[in-house]
């Protein structure tokens, strides 16, 4: 167990420094001329040529990474050359935010993804499983913004029960946080469902036939436990697995629908720094999205080695 | 109080079964329409007795093994008698039967590798029906779990019961199957091929084992298998079966010593010292018979075995021949039985 934690880990740690090379490159390759982004109105070449000189883009790209990756294992990201502010300040400011849109998301997809593909396998073939494979086809094919709209037209405007965007940190008023975030974590959460749906009702599918199950059956276990506890756990580790790969999709909708709902998370503030070619702004939020990505990915395998016991236990049959 | 006629009188026959299987059949509804699986097993089980079925592979050996504790999926309709000791278990509700699994009748699958939980120790699975019908705490039911490993003789038991599945050879998870099969102490233990899967080098410690187990705890045993090796040594009767259907059924020394249906001697047509009986090499396995098993899509007024029979006449295909005595306590159905020559 400790040497695959810590083969994981640093299999992460490589991940992540490529991570930090593609976002350095690919943020380096957007069209257009950083300094003259930073210059605002200004044309003058010597001007220009000063800006260059005092944010390093004269040096040789490698010698700017390296500066750059040092920086970072600092803890600083630089600042905007929008605004001026820290960037590393933005981040830890926006970041609670969608952190919160995530959870609350996963929250919704897990609560209605979860039970749902269980009955489905359960009843196969019944208007359950029917009504399921439909919410779960639908919850795939729509996309974020249409819902995200539809959600708003109906709850906010036509029937006025929730509010329609905006965001007030938890902190002041739980209540009217939860209110503006319920939508948003719907809109988010549905897709994350449907997939989790499917996921978990072909997982149950074959371990309800597997079997152990009929070994669970014959030792006159109640059903109860024969489905939640012997076809579950073992469903679980399929499950948990696409779990993780949802989560990069959760994030690129999170851009989407903060959008939508005029969040002030991290999706808003990539696109505000893609617009004006904040490059700071745009390196910071891109380093700590991946960050994120491989951490939660690494508690998703720590998980599904709990769950599975081979990987967890080596040592073959003696 | 003055015992009325309402009250449960045992509704099996005049014996002292404690099973007795009685006009069994089985039908699998499939989208290819039905599969007649068993038509017409009957069979008795003596406690402390073994009983062995055998039969070619896809005969029914293993649906009529676990319809007794309700084991069939649920696209099987079951029809006849069950009984044990008296009360059907074909109509006892789902609660009920829950109750005899595990506990009076319990199951050794023929798939070692794959019947054990993956994601659970060793011991969490014996606990588990320990827990369910004993109602013993944690702590009893390991202590218990421990004692039941080294029954079934698994080396340094305190270490192994927190080992999980994968960790185990194939003869292993066998006996820990055993264990947990044993473990409440059942008046009948089914084995389905206990030793098919495994090493010839591991089979006989595990027969061993359930040998131990009904000479030490009187357990009957039905045990399923395709190894007439396994049959002599061990069973004390054998029902021999055919595309689903009982085709002959005697006392093991009696059967092989004097094999009515030409199905069952063809099927030891190749052992050697047939008249000894028990003197049969472990190992041996079923001959193989020329011609094909029949389809079970249906369940015809004849001889099943007729088309592959060497001894077929008009007779064998205008009715079905019935499982009758054709030596004192020794039933085969056939129209012309005898020992081949
Ligand atoms: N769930 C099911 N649905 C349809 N048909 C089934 C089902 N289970 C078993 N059968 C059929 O019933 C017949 C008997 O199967 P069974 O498993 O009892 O054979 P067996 O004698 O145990 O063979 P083997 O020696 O290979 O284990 C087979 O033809 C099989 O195809
Ligand atoms: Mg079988």
């Amino acid at each position: 167990m400790a040497s695959y934690l810590l083969r994981r880990v640093g299999t992460s740690a490589l991940v992540l420094l490529l991570a930090s090379i593609v976002v350095f490159v690919g943020v380096r390759a957007l069209p257009g001329d950083a300094a003259l982004a930073l210059a605002g109105e200004e044309r003058d070449p010597a001007a220009l040529e000063q800006i260059r000189e005092k944010y390093g883009l004269n040096d040789p790209v490698p010698v700017q990474y390296v500066r750059y990756l040092g920086n970072s294992l600092q803890g600083d990201l630089g600042f905007s050359t929008r605004t001026g502010l820290d960037v590393t300040d933005i981040i830890l400011e926006r970041l609670p935010v969608t952190l919160e849109l995530a959870l609350l998301s996963l929250a919704v997809g897990l609560l209605i993804g979860i039970p749902a593909g269980i009955l489905a396998a359960l009843r196969r073939g019944s208007w359950v499983d029917n009504a399921s494979n439909a919410f779960g086809l639908l919850g795939l094919s729509i996309p974020n913004f249409w819902l995200g709209l539809v959600l708003i037209l109906l709850v906010s405007v036509q029937w006025g029960l929730l509010p329609a965007s905006g965001y007030v940190p938890f902190l002041e008023d739980p209540l009217g946080n939860l209110q503006r975030m319920l939508l948003p974590a719907i809109v988010l959460g549905t897709g994350l469902s449907a997939v989790l749906m499917r996921q978990m009702r072909s997982a149950m599918l074959e371990t309800m036939s597997a079997d152990y199950v009929r070994t669970a059956r014959s030792k006159g276990l109640s059903e109860r436990s024969v489905v939640l506890v012997h076809a579950l756990r073992n469903s679980l580790v399929t499950v948990v697995t696409v779990l993780g790969l949802q989560l990069g999709a959760l994030i690129s909708g999170a851009v989407i629908t903060e959008q939508i709902f005029v969040i002030p998370g991290f999706g808003k503030l990539i696109v505000d720094g893609v617009f004006t070619r904040d490059y700071p702004v745009i390196q910071g939020v891109a380093l700590v999205t991946v960050f994120g990505y491989v951490f939660v990915n690494l508690l998703v395998d720590l998980t599904y080695s709990f769950l599975n016991p081979r990987i967890r236990v080596s040592g073959g049959a003696s | 109080m003055t015992t009325t006629v309402s009250e449960r009188v045992p509704t099996g026959p005049a014996s002292d079964a404690l099973l007795s299987v009685q006009d069994l059949h089985i039908r699998f509804s499939t989208e290819d329409g039905p599969v007649h699986a068993v038509n017409g097993v009957s069979f008795d089980l003596a406690a402390g007795e073994i009983l062995a079925l055998v039969g070619e592979s896809g005969c029914g050996k293993s649906v009529t093994a676990m319809s007794v504790p309700g084991l069939l999926s649920p696209n099987a309709t079951v029809d006849g008698r069950i009984l044990l000791q008296g009360r059907d278990l074909l109509g006892l509700s789902a609660k009920e039967l829950r109750a005899v699994r595990g506990k009076e009748i319990s199951f050794v699958f023929q798939e070692p590798m794959s019947s054990l939980n993956p994601a659970f120790t060793v011991g969490k699975q014996i606990r588990e029906v320990l827990q369910r019908h004993e109602g013993l705490s944690k702590k009893a039911a390991h202590e218990r779990a421990v004692d039941l490993l080294r029954l079934v003789r698994i080396p340094a038991p305190e270490r192994r019961v927190d080992e999980y599945p994968h960790q185990m050879s194939g003869g292993m998870r066998q006996r820990v199957m055993i264990a947990i099969a044993v473990a409440c102490g059942p008046k009948v233990l089914v084995a389905d091929e206990p030793t098919t899967a495994l090493d010839v080098t591991i089979q006989a410690g595990v027969l061993d084992i359930l040998r131990g187990l009904r000479d030490e705890l009187g357990t009957a045993i039905i045990l399923i298998t395709h190894d007439l090796g396994v049959v002599a040594d061990l069973a004390d009767r054998v029902v021999v079966m055919y595309a689903g259907r009982p085709v002959e059924q005697a006392e093991v020394h009696e059967l092989f010593a004097h094999p009515q249906h030409p199905y069952t001697n063809g099927l030891l047509g190749a052992v050697p010292h047939r008249e000894k009986g028990v003197e049969l090499v472990a190992g041996r396995r079923l001959r193989e018979i020329p011609g094909l098993v029949p389809s079970l899509r249906s369940d015809p007024d004849e001889c099943v075995f007729a088309p592959r029979c060497p001894r077929s006449t008009e007779v064998c295909v205008s009715r079905r021949p019935p499982l009758e005595p054709t030596r004192p306590h020794h039933p085969a159905a056939c129209f012309h039985p005898g020992e081949d020559e």
